[in-house]
């Protein structure tokens, strides 16, 4: 129990004196997973919508493929990206392994599924409302998921704040990819376990409520800026 | 602009699972007016209509309009039963098709301003349409249908469960259209509705039309024995 108050301390410390490199931390990782949250939107808001609303040969089989790759265990992405990165690797010679953008890369691999999973429900609901008045209405496909993106964008939000909270708080990938380089690729969560592993448990507890107080931060930002629960039932 | 008409279904045919759910089906429509569409539940005015309006794909039979079929969607309209309204607002619902077919911004405020006057929803134009109620909502969906000024509209029973006074609007709504030169089908299980408003009526049963005539004789001396009796009100299978 000491250690979290201790911890709850060091957090405020932290906070209170802007300490420079828990500043320096913060401002990566949400570089680091907002950039990997907006290239994971755009790959798979068009994507869930596209699997709702368009019928192919095996599209059933595709959204399984969808829905298990939700499950990907960061650290065999981490590992598959490390090889095709480092310098015996197909994409070796772009010299990517242990910076930033390649911390990315493995946090579209494992969000990219999620969010496009959970857009896909979504706009299967209202593709199923809508699917009448849009065929009827002559819509192109374009038009059609363009719609559903519009008029779904509070699910989306809804599938992009899931992809944000799995990004933020991803670890084994961007700890192997990434190496935990100070001031180069340490975020807060390969902060928090550098810190535990030396046994610095209040700091490593205070970094992890600045990472709570971060995603809770983001979440309730969109919710405001989306008017959530302002505009009657949308 | 090209005319949609004369709209002709020959033998047209739908089956699903191997069951015939209505066909075959020969009919043309044209010129002006109002048809109602009439019969007992299941008799297959619904996929009638969607096959007329070729959002139901025929599984034998052809349906040919006057003009070339990529233009024949942009000339037509669709009425649901259950209304279905974009997530949006009230003024937005009703830009949705004008947009669609690239009318400009100036076109839009004045249609959208006077269609919102004759549905009386011009104060709630910002309002999220999902907030109106289930009459204001089918007006929402009528006006939205009438407001490209369609040659041919269908509505699928769209005063179905709807009070009186909004009954009332939209049937108002529908006589300015047909004034206005815009030929409408309807599928109705509205009796006294169907005498208010049609010129001509159709009679399914069993996925055919049975009968067609003019509205007065259809409904004063039908001449098959199954019209007389939907028309008495007996219980038909």
């Amino acid at each position: 129990m000491n250690d979290i108050w201790a911890g709850i301390a060091a957090a405020i410390r932290l906070i209170l004196t802007a300490d420079a490199d828990l500043v320096e931390i913060s401002l990566r990782s949400l570089q680091v997973t907002l950039s990997a949250l907006a290239i994971a939107c755009l790959i798979a808001l068009p994507l869930g919508t596209f699997l709702a609303i368009q019928r192919f040969r095996f599209r059933r089989g595709v959204i399984a493929v969808l829905n298990a790759l939700m499950g990907l265990p960061p650290v065999v992405v981490g590992l598959v990206v490390y090889i095709l990165l480092s310098r015996a690797g197909p994409f070796g010679v772009l010299n990517l392994l242990f910076t930033p953008t390649a911390m990315v890369i493995a946090q579209v691999i494992i969000i990219t599924p999620l969010i496009a999973s959970i857009t896909h429900q979504a706009m299967r609901d209202l593709w199923a409302e809508y699917h009448d008045l849009l065929i009827s209405l002559n819509t192109g496909k374009l038009q059609r998921v363009a719609t559903l993106i519009r008029d779904g964008r509070r699910s989306l939000m809804t599938a992009a704040l899931a992809g944000f909270g799995r990004a933020i708080g991803e670890v084994g990938a961007i700890m192997i990819v990434g190496g935990n380089i100070e001031h180069h690729t340490r975020v807060l969560t390969t902060a928090i376990a550098l810190e535990t592993g030396r046994g610095d448990f209040a700091l490593a507890l205070g970094l992890g409520f600045v990472l709570i107080g971060l995603a809770l931060g983001v979440n309730l930002l969109t919710h405001w800026l989306g008017r959530t629960e302002v505009e009657g039932r949308w | 602009m090209v005319s949609l008409f004369p709209l002709t279904l020959t033998e047209g045919l739908v089956r699903r699972r191997g069951q015939v759910i209505m066909g075959p089906v020969s009919l043309t429509v044209e010129g002006r007016g109002l048809t109602v569409l009439m019969g007992p539940n299941g008799a297959g005015k619904s996929t009638l209509l969607k096959a007329l309006h070729g959002i139901e794909r025929l599984s034998a039979g052809r349906l040919r309009h006057g003009c070339p079929s990529d233009q024949s969607h942009a000339a037509q309209a669709f009425v649901f039963q259950t209304p279905v309204v974009l997530r949006r607002s009230v003024a937005a619902n009703l830009a949705y098709p004008l947009k669609l077919h690239g009318v400009g911004r100036a076109e839009r405020a004045r249609l959208i301003e006077d269609w919102s006057a004759r549905i009386r929803l011009s104060d709630r134009l910002d309002q999220p349409a999902a907030r109106l109620s289930g009459g204001e909502r089918q007006k929402l969906a009528t006006a939205r249908a009438l407001i490209r000024s369609p040659q041919l509209l269908f509505l699928d029973e769209p005063t179905a469960n709807l009070d009186g006074r909004s009954t009332r609007e939209i049937e108002d709504l529908l006589r300015a259209a047909r004034d206005g030169g815009t030929r409408i089908v309807m599928a109705t299980h509205d009796f006294a509705q169907a005498r208010r408003l049609a010129d001509d009526a159709w009679f399914m049963m069993n996925g055919r039309i049975v009968e067609t005539g003019p509205s007065p004789q259809f409904f004063d001396t039908p001449a098959r024995s199954e019209t007389r009796a939907f028309l008495r009100g007996d219980i038909l299978e």
